[in-house]
C-alpha cells in the first residue's frame, strides 16, 4: 500500500494524531529538564497508547493501562520524586555529559526494529472490527488457560508488596526494636 | 491501518526509553524510560493480537501481564531508591559505583 | 614252563607275557618320593634326635625297600615285569612330550633293589660312624638327596628324568665330598668332581638331544622299539649320538680319562664313598649304556669298538695305579675305576648280562669293602695304611668281612665276584674281544695282587699307629655282616646254564620290554675260560703275599719297592692331573682374561656412556626446556591472565548505565547477526 493510499484513510489520520502524542510525550520523558515534567510526559504518552489500544479494539487493557497505569504507577513515580528530594523545576544535571553513544545506540535500535518489521510485515493489514475484545473473552482466557500465570502473577504482587515493604522499613536499632514492642 | 505502522511507533517509543535510560542520571526517571519500554512492548503486544485475532485473546491477556508485572516492579524498584537515598542523600546514579574494580 | 619261557626270552627275543606288577608297581613312585620327604623331614626336624635326622633317611629306604624287594620277588617268580607310570608335565609341538614318573621292568628293578638294600645298610652304618662327626644333619639330608636322585634316576622312563636324576646325583655328590669344607683340598675336590662330570654331561645332554629328537620321542620303550625297527632317522644320528652318550657315561662312571676325579672324590666320608662311589652312583653310566643298549646294538654298532677300548684301557691302567697308594680308600677307588672299565667293556661289547650282573655283585663287596675302610679308619683315625698294620687282632669283624670282600673282588669261587667276571670274559670271548679278553684276565691278576697288598698292609704286620684300636661298633659292624653275605651268595643266582626252579635266574629277570636284546648269555661254563680268571687271580693273590705279606718286618721296606719307570709313573697318576689341569688352565685363562677386558672397558664403557648421555641430556631438558622453555610458557600465561584481567577489570565501571548499554548493544548484534543475516 502505498503512503497516498495510506493517508487516505480517515483511521490513519486518528492514528497519525495519537502516534504524534505519544511519540512526543516519550520524547519529553527521554530528553525533558525538568523531572515533573518527564513524569507527566509518561502520562501523556500512557493516554495515547491507550488510545492506540482502543483503535485495536482492546478497550478493557486500554482501560486498565490508564487505571492502573497512570493511576497508580505515575502516581508512585511522583511520590519517589517528592522522597528523593529531586530538584523540582529546572534541572540542568539531570542528563549525562555523555550523549553520543547511547543517542548512536537508540537510533540504531530504532532502526533494526522498525526495518526489519516493515520488511516482515510490510503489507499486513489490521482489520477494523466492528466489536472490541470483550471482557468476557479475556476472563475466560485469564481463568481458563492462563490461570497459572494469573496465579503466579499475584505472587508476584505479593512479593513485591512485602518486599517494597521489607526493603523500605526504616531499621531500628535493637534497643529501640525492644522499646517498641515492650509498649 | 497496517500493522507495521503500529509495529514503528512502539520500535521508536521503545527507542526512546533505551535512550531515556542510557542517558539520565536520576533513578527514578531512570525507572520511568523502563516504563516507556514496556509500554511499548503492550503496544507491539496488542498490535499483533489484533492481526492474529487467537480465539482467548493471547496477546491482551499478556499485555494484561505485562502492566502487572510492571507495577510491582515500579513498587519495588521505588523502595530501593528509597533506600539508596537514606543511605547516601542523593539519588544520582553516577554516585553508585561501588561495585567497580 | 617258566623255564621254556625263560630260554624263548633270552634266546630268541621273542615276545614275552610281560606282568604288570598290580598295586605294587603302580605305587612303587613312593620309593622316588620318600628320599626328598626324608629331606625335608631331616632339615626341620633332624635336630633334636639323637642321630641328627638320620633315622628319616634309614626309614624313608627301609620303606622303599619294602617294594623294591616285593617288586623283586615277584619279578623272579611271577614272570617279568614290564609297566610304567608316568606324568605329563609338559609339551614340545605336538609330539616332544616331557613326562616324569616311574618304571618298573627288570632292570629298573634290579637297581631299585640295589639301592634301596646298599642304601639302607649304609645308612645304618653311617648312624654309627658319622656320630659325634659335625654338621651331621646336612650330611644326612645330603645323603637323602642323593638317594632320591639315585632313585629318581634309575626309575626314569626317559631321557629327561634321568639326565634330572643324574644332576641330583652330581648336586649329592659334590655337597657330600665337600662335606669337611674347612679343608681346602676337600673343596677343590668337589669342584673337581663335578667339573668333570659337567665336561661328560655336555655329551650326554646333546646325545639325549639327539636321538630323541631324531624319533620326537625321549622314552626308553620307543627308543628300543626305533632301535631294533631300525629306524632311519634314529639311525642316521645312532654312531654321533650314541658316542655322546658314551662320553657322558664316561663321566659319571669313571672312564678312563675322565676317572680322575674318583680317587679325590675319597675326601667325603666314608659312607659317601661306600654309596655313592662304589655301588650307586658311579654305576649311573653302566645303567644308561644299558638301557642304550639296543641302540648300540642295532644301530650304532661301529661305536661299540671305542667304548670297548676305552673299557679296555680303564680296566687295566687304573687298576695298575692301585698297586702305588697309601690310602686305603684310595686303593678301593682305583679299584673301583677298574671294576668300571670290566662293566662298560663288557655291555658295550654286547653283554648285556654279564655287565649287569658285574654291577650287581660289585655294589655289595665293593660297598662292603668301603664300610670295612671306614671301620678301620675310624679306629686308626687316620686314611694311611701306612699307620695301619696287624689290625687283625683288634677288630677281628671287620678283618674276616674285608677279606671276604676282597676275596669276592678278586674273584675267588664261589664267591659272587668269580661269576660275575666270568661272565664277562666268556662275554668278551664270544663277541670275538680276544686281545681284551686277555687284558681282562690280566686285570684280574692286578686287582688280587693290589687287594692283597690292601689286606696284607692294614691287617697284618705290626700296627704302626699310636695307641691301641678297637673294633667298631654294632652299629658299623652289622651291616659289614649284611653286606658279606649277599657277596658270597649272590654269584650263584646267574650261574650260566642253571635256572633255579620256580625263580629263573638273574638274565632271565633283567629282560626289559618285548624286543630282542641281542644279548649272549652263555648256555654252559666255559671251564677253560673260568680256569684262566682263577688262575690269574690266584696268582695275583700269591704274588702279592709273597711281596707284602710275609715278613713282618720287611714289610715298610717292601713297600717302598720301585719298578723303575712305571712307579713314577703310578705315582703321578700318569700325569693326567696335570694335562687337565693344563688343558682347562690353557684354554680358560686368555678366555677369561679377554672376557674380563670386554667387561671392563666394552661393557663397562657402554654404561658409563649412557649413564653421561643420560645425565647431559637430563641437564639439557631441565636448563633448556623446563626452566626456559616450559617455565617460560607458564609465566607467560600468567603474564597474559594477568594483563586481560588488569584490561578487562576495567569493563567493571559499576556504573549500571554503562552495563544496560552494552546490554543494548549486544541485543542489537545479535538480532541482526541471527535474525537479518541468517
Amino acid at each position: 500500500m502505498s503512503f497516498v493510499d495510506w493517508i487516505s484513510e480517515p483511521v490513519n489520520w486518528v492514528f497519525l494524531a495519537i502516534g504524534i502524542v505519544v511519540l512526543f510525550s516519550g520524547f519529553k520523558v527521554a530528553t525533558s529538564q525538568n523531572v515533573v515534567h518527564s513524569a507527566l510526559a509518561l502520562v501523556g504518552a500512557l493516554a495515547g497508547s491507550a488510545g492506540l489500544f482502543l483503535m485495536l479494539s482492546a478497550e478493557f487493557v486500554a482501560w486498565v493501562l490508564v487505571l492502573v497505569y497512570i493511576g497508580a504507577v505515575v502516581v508512585l513515580f511522583l511520590f519517589g520524586i517528592m522522597i528523593t528530594r529531586a530538584p523540582t523545576g529546572f534541572d540542568e544535571g539531570l542528563d549525562s555529559d555523555k550523549k553520543a553513544v547511547p543517542a548512536v545506540i537508540a537510533v540504531s535500535l530504532f532502526a533494526l526494529l522498525s526495518l526489519s518489521s516493515v520488511a516482515a510485515f510490510g503489507d499486513t493489514p489490521v482489520e477494523m472490527v466492528g466489536e472490541p475484545t470483550t471482557t468476557e473473552t479475556l476472563a475466560q482466557a485469564l481463568l481458563g488457560r492462563f490461570v497459572i500465570p494469573f496465579e503466579v502473577v499475584s505472587f508476584v504482587l505479593l512479593a513485591a508488596l512485602i518486599g517494597s515493604i521489607t526493603i523500605a522499613r526504616r531499621d531500628l536499632s535493637p534497643l529501640e526494636e525492644e522499646e517498641r514492642s515492650s509498649v | 491501518m497496517l500493522l507495521s505502522q503500529f509495529l514503528i511507533v512502539s520500535s521508536a517509543l521503545f527507542s526512546l526509553g533505551v535512550y531515556g535510560l542510557l542517558v539520565r542520571r536520576n533513578i527514578v526517571l531512570i525507572l520511568l524510560s523502563v516504563e516507556l519500554m514496556l509500554n511499548a512492548v503492550n503496544i507491539n503486544l496488542i498490535a499483533f493480537e489484533s492481526v492474529i485475532r487467537s480465539a482467548d485473546a493471547t496477546g491482551q491477556v499478556f499485555a494484561i501481564f505485562v502492566i502487572t508485572v510492571a507495577a510491582a516492579e515500579v513498587g519495588i524498584g521505588l523502595a530501593i531508591v528509597l533506600m539508596i537515598f537514606r543511605n547516601r542523600r542523593s539519588a544520582n546514579v553516577d554516585e553508585l559505583n561501588l561495585m567497580r574494580w | 614252563m617258566l623255564h621254556k619261557l625263560a630260554v624263548l626270552a633270552t634266546e630268541e627275543g621273542g615276545v614275552v607275557h610281560a606282568g604288570d606288577g598290580g598295586w605294587w608297581a603302580d605305587t612303587a613312585g613312593i620309593m622316588l618320593v620318600l628320599p626328598f620327604v626324608a629331606f625335608l623331614l631331616i632339615l626341620f626336624f633332624g635336630k633334636r634326635l639323637k642321630y641328627q635326622g638320620g633315622e628319616f633317611a634309614v626309614g624313608a629306604l627301609a620303606i622303599g625297600l619294602v617294594w623294591a624287594t616285593v617288586l623283586f620277588v615277584m619279578n623272579m617268580t611271577g614272570g617279568v615285569l614290564d609297566h610304567s607310570n608316568t606324568f605329563e608335565i609338559a609339551r614340545i609341538g605336538s609330539d616332544i612330550v616331557f613326562e616324569l614318573g616311574w618304571m618298573v621292568d627288570g632292570l629298573s628293578i634290579m637297581m631299585y633293589f640295589l639301592v634301596n638294600f646298599v642304601g639302607l645298610v649304609v645308612f645304618i652304618y653311617a648312624l654309627g660312624y658319622m656320630e659325634g662327626d659335625i654338621r651331621v644333619n646336612t650330611f644326612f639330608a645330603s645323603f637323602s638327596i642323593f638317594a632320591g636322585a639315585m632313585l629318581v634316576l634309575v626309575g626314569a622312563p626317559n631321557l629327561i628324568q634321568m639326565i634330572i636324576g643324574w644332576e641330583g646325583v652330581g648336586l649329592a655328590s659334590y655337597l657330600l665330598i665337600g662335606h669337611y669344607w674347612e679343608d681346602l683340598d676337600n673343596v677343590k675336590a668337589g669342584n673337581k668332581a663335578f667339573m668333570t662330570n659337567k665336561v661328560a654331561d655336555v655329551g650326554l645332554i646333546l646325545g639325549a638331544i639327539l636321538v630323541g629328537v631324531a624319533i620326537g620321542n625321549f622314552d626308553f620303550a620307543a627308543l628300543s622299539e626305533a632301535a631294533v625297527g631300525q629306524n632311519a632317522e634314529l639311525g642316521a644320528v645312532a654312531f654321533v649320538g650314541g658316542l655322546l652318550l658314551f662320553f657322558g657315561a664316561m663321566g659319571k662312571s669313571a672312564q678312563f680319562p675322565l676317572h680322575i676325579w674318583l680317587p679325590d672324590a675319597m675326601a667325603g666320608p666314608t659312607p659317601v664313598s661306600a654309596l655313592m662311589h662304589a655301588a650307586t652312583m658311579v654305576t649311573a653310566g653302566i645303567y644308561l649304556m644299558a638301557r642304550m643298549f639296543p641302540l648300540f646294538q642295532n644301530l650304532a654298532q661301529d661305536a661299540r669298538v671305542y667304548m670297548v677300548a676305552i673299557g679296555a684301557i680303564t680296566l687295566f691302567a687304573i687298576g695298575l695305579l692301585a698297586l702305588v697308594a697309601d690310602d686305603i680308600k684310595k686303593v678301593l677307588a682305583y679299584s673301583t675305576v677298574s671294576q668300571l672299565g670290566y662293566m662298560m667293556t663288557a655291555v658295550a661289547a654286547g653283554g648285556y648280562t654279564a655287565g649287569l650282573f658285574h654291577l650287581f655283585t660289585h655294589a655289595f663287596f665293593k660297598a662292603l669293602l668301603f664300610l670295612g675302610a671306614g671301620s678301620v679308619i675310624h679306629a686308626v683315625h687316620s686314611n694311611n695304611m701306612s699307620d695301619m698294620g696287624g689290625l687283625r687282632k683288634y677288630m677281628p669283624t671287620t678283618y674276616w668281612t674285608f677279606v671276604v670282600g676282597s676275596l669276592a673282588l678278586a674273584g675267588i669261587v664261589p664267591l659272587s665276584g668269580f661269576w660275575s667276571k666270568d661272565e664277562i670274559l666268556a662275554t668278551l670271548g664270544h663277541e670275538g674281544y680276544t686281545a681284551v679278553m686277555w687284558i681282562a684276565i690280566a686285570g684280574a691278576f692286578v686287582t688280587a695282587f693290589y687287594m692283597t697288598r690292601a689286606v696284607a698292609l692294614t691287617f697284618f704286620g705290626e700296627f704302626k699307629g699310636h695307641g691301641e684300636p678297637h673294633e667298631s661298633p654294632k652299629l658299623m659292624t652289622r651291616p659289614l655282616v649284611a653286606l658279606a653275605i649277599p657277596s658270597i651268595f649272590f654269584g650263584l643266582l646267574n650261574i650260566p646254564g642253571v635256572s633255579i626252579p620256580g625263580i629263573g635266574n638273574f638274565t632271565e629277570w633283567l629282560s626289559v620290554r618285548v624286543v630282542e636284546m641281542g644279548d649272549h648269555h652263555a648256555e654252559a661254563i666255559n671251564f677253560g675260560l673260568a680256569a684262566a680268571g682263577l688262575g690269574a687271580a690266584l696268582l695275583g693273590i700269591a704274588l702279592g703275599w709273597m711281596i707284602w705279606g710275609e715278613d713282618k718286618k720287611t714289610q715298610e721296606e717292601r713297600d717302598s719297592l720301585e719298578i723303575p719307570v712305571l712307579y713314577p709313573l703310578l705315582r703321578r697318576k700318569y700325569y693326567l692331573d696335570d694335562a687337565a689341569l693344563g688343558i682347562v688352565g690353557a684354554t680358560m685363562g686368555p678366555l677369561a682374561r679377554s672376557v674380563d677386558w670386554i667387561n671392563t672397558y666394552v661393557i663397562d664403557g657402554i654404561v658409563n656412556a649412557a649413564g653421561a648421555l643420560t645425565r647431559g641430556l637430563g641437564g639439557f631438558v631441565y636448563g633448556i626446556l623446563d626452566q626456559r622453555g616450559v617455565d617460560g610458557f607458564v609465566n607467560g600465561l600468567s603474564v597474559v591472565a594477568d594483563g586481560a584481567g588488569a584490561g578487562l577489570r576495567k569493563l567493571q565501571t559499576g556504573r549500571v548505565q554503562q552495563y544496560a548499554a552494552f546490554f543494548v548493544v549486544g541485543a542489537i548484534v545479535l538480532a541482526v547477526v541471527f535474525v537479518i543475516l541468517i
